[in-house]
């Protein structure tokens, strides 16, 4: 299938006064029609800046995308002029962001939210968007539709607002959709009502979703296909199923076994607590150039070529990519 | 039974006036917390879970005495601490510390880490001059830091390290209890699992007892023996941790269970309970049970009635209407002890 969105080789850099931040250093990935797409890691990985390079929303004055090309629809992101970009956010890509307080505007409606997008890309009159924004407000199962069209974003709960978001972004039905990370100011009860109705929509509206996440255990729960990133570069790409049942990476085995597990089989032994596997060290500084891999300090595999040169995203069985020199030990070891 | 008990709450309730108007008159109170009892044995960690708005970081606050309890009562270690001013408290504010969730602002910028860490020991008159360094170079040692580190402030060091650092102050003073409000939630997986096994660590070589406050349900199975459940200011369900994640008996906790996200994508997609709409205001609590808007089993009785704390099992605690207990079940009296 031809991917929807292709990314490859993404470079953007940061320029400060502590000298050229590698946020996103080489990352490569694909996305297909209807699609859900997890891209996780720890904070200052990339993933977020990977998804504001992809909407050209990087200020200007503190960085730019220095290399490498977002394919869409037959063009390339990247060489974009700033209109045609505004043509296609919030038309054909759309995102969510993380914070629902600070994404919306707290002086208009929400009706005026909505159907602003509606008029700008769909060219409809106000009036229609208007009728379009309370559709929306219904698809995305918001209760009297009708009045809260006239609230403000502070007369709502933080679930609520987060429907909005989402209402605000389907609205033009974008073939892509970027959440970042949606769900994380949110408590687990809502949070579980807001990811199922993210399905639900997909399903329904055929909408590609690009989920970005810190959480693995909504990855496990939402994704079809995961992308692992470590200090702004792929470090594996895999099907959910096969990323969680057989990590190939040091960094993604690590924190799978970092994690707290209450489905873990605590029949057996009640009243232990097990020791959770710690990944030693910390993240790299992202100012120094790193010539070999990047988790070279914290991994208990590494080898004299790990420190020297990078390692290629490569296949390391259908559809799984690993990027790592002793990928052959890391499996063994888990046998 | 037989571990000394370190902490015991009684009918703790916290109402924070809701002022407003041109005269600032009192127009409602938001029931932040409405009488929650617990106890916690040396050695053994509670685990506190609910959401936002509950009441747990509340009840945490109102422990360690940073604010005062509309009414109920706080046992430290046997002595009722309730209502002590802030002299008679002096003495037994040593046995309580609290570490915060947000390392960064937790910590005074203008400090260096040993200054930090050493401050307990001055205000407590515990050590000073040579004898504090030695002791906050045990300390960093201790929590995995350098003692070297002692020199610099806390924006050098990263957001792990700092937790350590609050773990290290908290330690300064051999306090009983550590009341840990959402401890590991700003950290990152890899670094959470350090500072988590860190407290567990220390628990076991102290003997502290830990009121670990959470919204994280993975986060607080692992280091708990113990777990209540808060829903709106109210404990609904209390009982070994074991007992809770395998046969949760209120109808939130089963919620709050299903909607958890667990890393396993073998195990998604199970048809589960979620929960319709949003907690309500604890301005305007429901009648009844405070849980009757979003419950799936409620019913007429449970919108009129509100279901006491019963002992349903030993060391188990129910509050809903729809567990009725084999044999009436006993009211929970003050003093829930748990073997840890």
């Amino acid at each position: 299938m031809t991917p929807l969105l292709e990314v490859r080789d993404l470079r953007t850099h940061f320029f400060t006064s502590d000298g050229v931040v590698r946020a996103v250093d080489g990352v490569s990935f694909a996305l297909s029609p209807g699609e859900t797409l997890g891209l996780v890691g720890e904070s200052g990985c990339g993933k977020s800046v990977t998804a504001l390079s992809i909407l050209r929303l990087i200020a200007p004055e503190t960085g730019r995308i220095v290399g490498g090309s977002i394919r869409f629809g037959g063009r390339d992101l990247t060489a974009l002029s700033s209109e045609e970009m505004r043509e296609l956010r919030g038309h054909r890509i759309a995102m969510i962001f993380q914070e629902p307080m600070t994404g919306l505007n707290p002086v208009l409606n929400i009706g005026t939210q909505i159907a602003e997008s509606v008029v700008r890309h769909l060219k409809l009159p106000w009036r229609a968007a208007r009728d379009r924004a309370r559709e929306m407000l219904e698809l995305v199962r918001i209760a009297d539709p009708k009045q809260r069209l006239n609230e403000y974003p502070h007369q709502l709960s933080g679930g609520m607002r987060q429907r909005v978001m989402i209402a605000i972004a389907l609205c033009c039905n974008p073939q892509v959709l970027i959440a970042d990370e949606p769900t994380t100011a949110l408590d687990v009860t809502i949070q579980a009502q807001i990811l199922d109705l993210m399905l639900e929509l997909k399903e329904k509206l055929g909408t590609a979703i690009v989920l970005i996440t810190h959480d693995l255990g909504v990855v496990a729960e939402t994704c079809e296909r995961v992308v692992v990133m470590y200090a702004g570069r792929v470090v594996e790409q895999a099907p959910a199923a096969a990323l969680f049942a057989r990590p190939r990476h040091p960094y993604t085995r690590g924190l799978l076994q970092a994690l707290p597990r209450a489905d873990a089989g605590s029949s057996e032994q009640p009243a232990t607590r097990p020791q959770l596997t710690e990944i030693p060290g910390m993240v790299p500084a992202l100012t120094q150039p790193i010539p070999g891999c990047a988790f070279v300090p914290r991994c208990g595999f590494a080898a004299q070529r790990c420190a020297q040169s990078p390692p290629e995203l490569e296949e390391a069985e259908s559809s799984h990519l690993v990027s790592c020199w002793e990928a052959a030990r890391v499996v063994a070891d888990a046998v | 039974m037989s571990a000394p008990v370190s902490l015991e709450v009684q009918d703790l309730t916290k109402h924070f006036p809701v002022r407003g108007g041109l005269l600032q008159r009192q127009r409602g109170v938001v029931r932040a917390v409405d009488g929650v009892s617990f106890s916690i044995a040396r050695g053994e960690t509670l685990g506190l879970v609910g959401e936002s708005g509950c009441g747990k970081t509340t009840v945490s606050r109102m422990v360690v005495k940073l604010i005062e309890p509309t009414a109920g009562r706080i046992r430290l270690g046997g002595v009722d601490v309730t209502g002590l001013s802030p002299a008679a408290m002096w003495e037994h504010r040593r046995r309580v510390q609290i570490v915060f969730q947000d390392p960064y602002s937790s910590l005074n910028p203008r400090l260096t880490a040993g200054t930090i860490v050493g401050e307990p020991l001055e205000n407590f008159r515990l050590a000073t001059g040579r004898e504090k360094d030695r002791r906050v170079a045990d300390l960093f040692t201790r929590v995995g830091l350098r003692p070297e580190s002692m020199h610099r402030y806390a924006h050098e060091f990263s957001g792990g390290q700092r937790q350590r650092l609050g773990i290290a102050k908290a330690l300064s003073v051999n306090p009983d209890l550590i009341v840990a409000d959402e401890p590991v939630s700003a950290l990152d997986v890899s670094v959470r699992a350090q500072v988590l096994n860190l407290m567990i660590a220390l628990q076991e070589e102290l003997k502290l007892a830990y009121l670990f406050v959470s919204h994280d349900l993975a986060v607080v199975h692992h280091v708990s023996h113990r777990i209540a459940v808060m829903y709106l200011g109210r404990i609904v369900e209390l009982a070994d941790k074991r007992a809770l994640f395998e046969s949760p008996l209120h109808p939130y906790t089963e919620a709050l269970l299903a909607a958890a996200p667990v890393p396993d994508p073998a195990r998604r997609r199970k048809k589960r309970l979620i929960l319709e709409g949003d907690v309500p205001s604890p301005m305007r609590p429901p009648s009844g049970c405070r849980f009757h808007t979003r419950c799936p089993h409620a019913d007429a009785a449970c919108r009129v009635k509100d279901p006491p704390l019963l002992e349903v099992a030993p060391g188990r605690y129910v509050a809903c209407l729809k567990r009725p207990a084999g044999g009436g079940g006993a009211p929970a009296p003050g003093l829930l002890q748990g073997a840890p």
